[in-house]
Parts: C-alpha cells; structure tokens; sequence
C-alpha cells in the first residue's frame, strides 16, 4: 500500500514527471529529486517559513505539503523567482539593508515579501511585519528586513507612476 | 523530522472518500488542507496507515447564500473565507477571526473543515462556530447528520465526527439586524495560538442585549459558550452587572497552565475580554473602565 505514486507538475516552467512516495514532502522532493535546494528546511512543522514555496499562484509551507498533493500543480521556487528577475530589486534591497546573515530564512523571506508586494503595492510597516510574522530570522531582528521591503515598495511605485 | 510511512489515496468522489473510510476505519486520516495534520504527522504524534487525499472533490469547496443560510463547504481554504463578500457581509466574524489564524501561508492551504475537524481547543474557527450557531454537516455511507457547534466539539481534539464519517460544509444563519460581533485574542506574537480568545455574536436592540453569544478559547477542552452572557441579557448593562457576569464567568471556566500561562492568568484575561467585548458591543467605553491585560 506505501507504493510510489506517479506525480507530473511544473516547477519554475518545465514540466517534472517523477515517481515518489507518499510521505515525500514537497521540500524534500524539491531539494533531494530536483537538486532545487534554495528551499530550505527548518523545522518542518509549519512553524519557521524556511520553506516557502509558491504553489499555483499562492505562498504555501513545503514542509506541511506532500509531493503527491502537488500532482498538476504549477510549482515556483526562490530559484525560479530568482532567475526570472522578478525580485531582483528586492533581492539587491536585502542586499543594500544588510537584511540577512546567515541566510538561511532569506529564501522564504524574500518569498514572502514578494507575496505581499503582489497583494499589497504600498505596504505599511505593520502590514509587513503582519504577512512576515510566519517567517523567522534568528539573525537580524527583522528590523533590516522590514526596511528592505518598504524600500522595494516604495521604489516599485515610483517606477509605475 | 519527517512522516512515517503511509498509504496514500486520491478521493475521486465524496461516496468514493466514505468508502475509503468505511474499509480502514481509524486507521485512515483525511487530509484536507493539511495544516494541523501534517505537523502532527512530522512530529510523529499521530502515523496514520492511509492518508485519504479529499483536495480534489470540488464539490465541497464554496459558500453560498440561500435565504437566511449561509453555507460552507468544509474544504473552502482559510484565504477564501478572508476574501469573501458573502462572509463579509454575513458572518464578518469569521473576516475578523480569520486574520488571527496563523500566517499567509498557512491560510493559502489550510481549510475550515480541517480546522473544524482537527478541534484543538485553542484555535479560532471552532470558538466562531459556537458563537456564530453554526450547524456542522457530517456524511457518512448511512446518509447525513447535521450537529450543531456546541455538541460537535466534545474535548481536545475531539469531536462528534466519527472516523467514517466526513465534515462536508457548515450552515450559519446569516447575521440578523442589529447583529454586532467581536473578536480578539491574547497571543504572544501574530499567528500564534491564543492563550485566551473570545467570539462572540450578538443583538443589540436600543443599547440592550436582545442575544448574547460568547465563546472562548484556550480556556477549556473545547470552545466554551459562556453562560455569564445570560446575567447580561434584557436590561440595560449596569458596572454592577457586568462584574456579576464577571464572577460568573470566572466560576464556569476551568482553564488549564501550561507554559504561556497559568490557570489564574487565563481567568483574568477572560473576564478582561469580557469587558472590552460588553463594551465594544454595546458602545460604551465606561464599562470598561476597569481590568488591564
């Protein structure tokens, strides 16, 4: 009954076709089957938003969703959203405000962040903190990184006005 | 640390989900969105033989409006009932108590019925269904039983539901004229668990309570509906009556300790939200001239 179980999704716009088992969560298929190890894996209880990932439009925990639940999904991770320089300037921001260390939170972060940025164009401070409060920094004290995100908010208006 | 091993199906079908559950009994879970399951999974509380996968059954996602019933399919995702102009304008409760549950993220997959099914005793849905009056549909192979919140939640993680069986919606009545609600919970940071929370719907006729619904959470084994809102009902609310109603509340609840709180601390933040609800309610700030957090 714990057989593998045939899964073909989309991630960052090639289809994957891959045979998994059940219990594989979608980090770990991410990270160990597809080598996409810009996700990280922290505490894998939903708690620390190492492992954000966007799935079909929407941020999701990687950790608290299993591989097989992602059959036909489209499927972004901080490497796609990298490579396609949707957050370039918000990458260059984090870079700029010194808002990461260790860098261990900044994939989800910056998953996050984007996520809000796509809901919200002009965030106010607490609104950031609010849609940030599921991922943890152990480094910054998220001051750098709230700073980093207002920037790149403020920065996007004044490019589309 | 990750999962045990476990079987996996794909509902196909409602009647193909129930009778999944009907051959494996207690030894199957549902997933639905997988937010409490999956945690409880990876820490290896619970290692269930078979995972029965109910994301795909469209049919129970959705709110609808139908005279005075609003109802809920039970896999409708947490960000949906956020966005919702049918919640918003008929239950806004659940709009206001649906920020308060976890984090974006955790929103984008979590799920009502999972929320409602899982039952843990600190979480904001089960307390809004209490206070809201909700009727919880369950179906199982022998047909559907419709139970009302109050009955559904039966302990910690514990509910009316059997392991045959599965949540497939909520109806709550839609709110009524002169309805007020309020919500708000004490958490050490947003998206925590409360350490003490309190829904609570209500009718306001003329500055009188014509109804009064209050539920708490985290203070119990499960959504306590206070019956101190009944000292409250009738008359013009009185300082004197609401500390009456205070005590009240203080004697019904059995709160438990734990590491965020003591029993005798989750008991004065109940009666301190107590206070500010009475008065965010019914627009009277001297009511609340007394208790801090």
């Amino acid at each position: 009954m714990t057989a593998h179980v045939t899964i073909s999704l989309d991630v960052n716009g090639e289809r994957v076709d891959a045979q998994v088992l059940p219990r594989l969560n979608l980090a770990d298929f991410l990270r160990e089957h597809l080598q996409l190890t810009g996700t990280h894996v922290g505490c894998e209880h939903g708690v620390c938003g190492a492992c954000t990932v966007r799935v079909n439009g929407d941020i999701v925990r990687s950790c608290l969703m299993l591989a097989v639940q992602a059959q036909n999904a489209s499927v972004v991770t901080i490497e796609g959203l990298s490579d396609s320089g949707e957050i370039a300037d918000l990458q260059a921001a984090f870079r700029d405000r010194n808002a990461l260390q260790c860098g261990f939170c900044t994939p989800g972060m910056l998953m996050a962040a984007q996520d809000l940025l796509r809901l919200e164009a002009e965030p106010d401070r607490e609104q950031i903190r609010e849609h940030l409060s599921g991922n943890y920094c152990r480094c910054t004290g998220y001051q750098a990184i709230i700073d980093a995100v207002e920037t790149t908010a403020r920065t996007r208006m004044g490019r589309t006005l | 640390m990750k999962a045990s091993a476990f079987a996996y199906a794909r509902a196909t079908s409602v009647s193909n989900a129930l009778e999944l559950l009907a051959t494996h009994g207690d030894r199957a879970k549902v997933l639905s969105g997988g937010q409490s399951l999956m945690p409880a999974m990876n820490l290896r509380l619970i290692s269930p033989e078979l995972l029965v996968d109910i994301g795909e059954l469209t049919e129970l996602r959705g709110i609808a409006v139908t005279g005075d019933v609003l109802r809920i399919g039970a896999l409708t995702r947490h960000a949906e009932l956020a966005r919702s102009p049918d919640i918003a304008a008929h239950a806004p409760l659940l709009t206001e108590a649906i920020a308060h549950v976890a984090h974006p993220a955790i929103r984008n997959r979590g799920t009502l019925g999972g929320s409602l099914a899982h039952a843990d005793p600190a979480s904001e849905l089960p307390a809004c269904m209490v206070a809201l009056n909700a009727v919880i549909i369950v179906r199982g192979q022998a047909g559907e039983r419709r139970i009302g919140a109050e009955d559904f939640f039966t302990g910690i993680y514990e509910t009316a539901l059997s392991a045959e069986e599965l949540l497939v919606a909520v109806e709550l009545p839609v709110a009524r004229k002169n309805s007020a609600y309020f919500f708000h919970e004490f958490a050490r940071r947003q998206g925590d668990y409360a350490i003490v929370g309190l829904a609570a719907q209500a009718i306001v006729e003329g500055g009188i309570f014509a109804d009064l619904r209050l539920a708490l959470f985290a203070v119990g084994d499960r959504p306590v509906l206070a019956k101190a809102a009944k000292k409250l009902v009738g008359a013009a609310v009185t300082p004197v009556m609401l500390s009456g109603a205070s005590a009240v509340l203080g004697e019904e609840l059995d709160p438990h300790d734990d590491q965020q709180a003591s029993a005798a601390m989750r008991r004065h933040l109940a009666k301190v939200l107590l206070a500010r609800c009475v008065s965010a309610l019914l627009g009277r700030p001297d009511l609340n001239a007394g208790g801090s957090a």
